[in-house]
């Protein structure tokens, strides 16, 4: 084993015992913390498969404003640390059988397709190349249309956003 | 490069490090000597009244939602920057276009009172 995938090893082992602990702890402020380890978890793995613009990406997106989001939504709801609410009602064994059913299906389905079995591909050396992204997302035949679409749909996010809370405001 | 990450990886290991040297090495050494009254929660010297997880105003949730608007424009930008020098001015003008109209949702955030913090 190379340094490489021992680092690796690490990496997706915490991750997901972290994603467990997300799912499983009974109190909302420490599943949002084990959240913010799961993501930078990903951070990693994005980092090992020398994405540079993905792994920052993924911390300032994900960790620096949907963490706190989160954060912020935890502290909103009342009573986010009681921990007397029940985690499963009865029908958890029927909602476990049709998940795994549902992720044999896909896998089945998806391993038709050629791509299902090569291994991940790292970015060349040096990282992506932004350069070309960046010209690719202003060029009339590239991306400029979902770059300027984008905009709106950001637009859009925050002024109902906006709506939602301002009516809040005055009950 | 990985050995850039190695950079960071040490960083991150040194910031980890210290604080929780810190933190132990004063747990170790510092006198233990509970009381009664050194034991209570206290809030700036004051004892806390009533429980002290309570709800915080919509209004942070409404901050956190704009900065997560400008985060994802900085993204959205920032390959552009890095390739301005093989663009036109067409290209610029798309980017102005995009800093606009969220220019608009910023304007409207202002006169919605959003940006009001109390």
């Amino acid at each position: 084993m190379t340094i490489m995938q021992i680092i690796f090893l690490i990496t997706a082992s915490v991750t997901l015992f972290a994603a467990l602990m997300v799912v499983s702890t009974r109190k909302m402020m420490h599943a949002a913390m084990w959240l913010i380890l799961v993501l930078f978890g990903v951070t990693i793995t994005f980092a090992l498969l020398e994405t540079r613009f993905f792994a920052i990406v993924q911390l300032v997106i994900y960790i620096g404003a949907i963490a706190i989001l989160i954060i912020f939504a935890v502290m909103l709801t009342r009573r986010s640390m009681n921990a007397d609410v029940p985690q499963v009602n009865r029908n958890w064994w029927l909602v476990m059988v049709s998940s795994l059913a549902l992720f044999v299906g896909l896998v089945t389905v998806m391993s038709v397709w050629e791509g299902f079995f090569v291994t991940a591909r790292t970015a060349p050396p040096g990282g992506e190349n932004l350069v070309q992204l960046g010209t690719a997302l202003v060029d009339p035949n590239g991306f400029v249309l979902p770059f300027e679409v984008a905009s709106l749909v950001l637009l859009a996010a925050m002024v109902g956003a906006i709506y939602v809370a301002a009516e809040r405001k005055e009950k | 490069m990985l050995s850039d990450w190695l950079y960071v990886g040490i960083f991150l290991v040194i910031a980890t490090f210290l604080p929780f040297v810190a933190i132990t090495l004063a747990g170790i050494l510092g006198p233990k000597k509970p009381n009664r009254l050194k034991s209570t929660i206290y809030e700036c010297g004051i004892e806390t009244v009533g429980e002290t997880w309570v709800q915080f105003r919509a209004q942070y949730y409404i901050f956190a939602l704009v900065f997560v608007v400008f985060d994802v424009e900085t993204v959205l930008l920032y390959p552009w920057a890095v390739a301005y020098n093989q663009l036109g001015l067409f290209a610029v003008a798309e980017a102005v276009l995009f800093v606009l109209i969220l220019f608009a949702a910023l304007v409207y955030a202002w006169r919605k009172g959003a940006l009001r913090w109390f």
